[in-house]
């Protein structure tokens, strides 16, 4: 079957059987590897991406159900070589090590901080909660997260 | 790699229903359960699978009458969010809260919940403590079953081959209250040791509880309602007492497994913990 849909922006059409994991799609067909696997069911995140706006494991969705969506992976976050906000603030605050889970961190703080989401610990802490990380303890990653919460906030202007 | 059967999408029920008539499917909705169970290393992969996400007419929350109607593709992140939920069954927001994380709380579905009928779906003890009727369609027609028999035995459903489950009503009444306990190994991403919802009516605020329900999961082959714990608490005004002597009886009437994520003991246990502390907070006692 042929499946049509949107990565970062552009347009893509595949070629492939409709039970295939949006992963392996990812990975395997359109050599997007940015995207990684973990645990292959949905415990680790590791494969975390948007599907229209929202945060999904790559790893639990037939690409048959992504026909006419937007996907948004790790390699839409980047400007060109320009690292988006939330990028820079894992260099800064040493939110990334090994970086396994680093791709499906950024998203789903990524959906966490598009929905407006608290910059509170709690509230952070909840939105990453099904992405493991087994070298950081967490802690610079909740830092990382944060501190792009204060800079969003700080450069939306003030309703009037 | 991951077993690629041949799948079907469907655009309308009517569809739907001409191909489970014709043949054999397994129903995909969110993927959260049947992603991890087609991969190869459990057992015979289905024939043949059914992409049901883009059934609309499964779709949805709304009051009808005196229940509160979930369509089968309601997801949980959906659950969460709806403010009917929150106002009508807030006990049922509390459950979704507590299933996977945000990554499964936007593909998993109560009807998939419903459906994969695993003893330690979370979500099934409130349909059991709420009186839930499942409403089940084929080409020729819908039928109701009560929550109570659903699951007939472990890991099988009242369904029939060619129906579909379409969506899960919930009575909504004004007296009663609804409570949900789940206890996993972590808050998040944790298939639950023991899963409980209490229920209970209190007529014309008097003390006394009516229509007591006590629904478990994990502890059984199917979630399962335990009757001797539940004869205890009716027409009782709870005081520390009945909770004692509820707690124990649900200690003894229960009768669990020890596997990878529990003990048998532990699991009798923290029930009985669960119970004696939900009694206590619902009756200020």
């Amino acid at each position: 079957m042929t499946y049509r849909f949107s990565v970062n922006g552009r347009g893509v059409e595949v070629d492939v059987p409709g039970m295939r994991r949006l992963l392996d799609v990812l990975r395997e067909d359109l050599a997007l590897t940015g995207t990684k696997e973990g645990c292959g069911e949905g415990e680790c995140g590791a494969c975390s991406v948007l599907l229209d706006g929202a945060v999904v494991d790559a790893c639990l969705v037939p690409v048959c159900q992504v026909e006419g969506s937007s996907v948004r992976t790790v390699e839409g976050l980047a400007a060109g070589d320009a690292l988006s906000d939330l990028q820079a603030a894992f260099l800064q605050t040493g939110g990334a090590q090994c970086g396994i889970c680093t791709p499906g961190m950024l998203m789903a703080a990524e959906a966490h901080l598009a929905a407006g989401g608290p910059g509170g610990e709690e509230s952070i802490r909840e939105a990453i909660a099904g992405n493991l990380c087994r070298c950081t303890g967490y802690t610079k990653i909740v830092d990382a997260i944060a501190l792009v919460a204060d800079q969003r906030s700080a450069s939306t202007p003030e309703p009037n | 790699m991951p077993v690629e059967p041949p799948v079907a999408s469907p655009r309308s029920l009517p569809e739907a229903y001409r191909l489970l008539a014709a043949d054999r499917y397994r129903p995909v909705a969110g993927g959260t359960d049947l992603l991890v169970q087609i991969t190869g290393e459990l057992g015979e992969p289905p024939d043949r699978v059914l992409d049901i996400w883009r059934l609309d007419e499964l779709r949805g929350i709304q009051v009808e009458s005196d229940a509160l109607v979930l369509g089968a593709l309601t997801t949980y992140a959906e659950i969460r969010r709806s403010p009917l939920v929150g106002e009508f069954l807030p006990a049922f927001s509390e459950a979704a809260a507590t299933i996977g994380a945000a990554q499964i709380q936007n593909r998993g579905t109560i009807g998939g919940n419903v459906v994969n009928a695993s003893p330690a779906g979370d979500m099934l003890p409130l349909l059991l403590a709420a009186d839930a009727q499942l409403v089940v369609g084929s080409a020729s027609g819908e039928r109701r079953v009560p929550a109570g028999e659903f699951w007939p035995a472990y890991r099988r459903t009242a369904l029939e081959p060619h129906e579909l489950l379409l969506r899960i009503s919930v009575p909504v009444i004004g007296d009663r209250q609804l409570r949900f306990r789940k206890v996993g190994t972590r808050r998040a991403q944790a298939i639950s040791k023991m899963v409980m919802a209490l229920a209970w009516r209190v007529a014309d605020g008097r003390p006394e509880w009516r229509d007591v329900r006590v629904a478990l999961g994990s502890v059984a082959p199917t979630p399962i309602r335990a009757p001797l714990t539940e004869a205890i608490l009716e027409g009782v005004a709870p005081s520390e007492t009945t909770a004692d002597r509820a707690a124990s009886t649900l200690a003894s009437e229960l009768n669990p497994i020890d596997d990878v994520r529990s003990s048998a003991d532990y699991r009798r246990a923290v029930a009985a913990r669960v119970l004696h502390r939900l009694i206590r907070e619902g009756s200020g006692s």
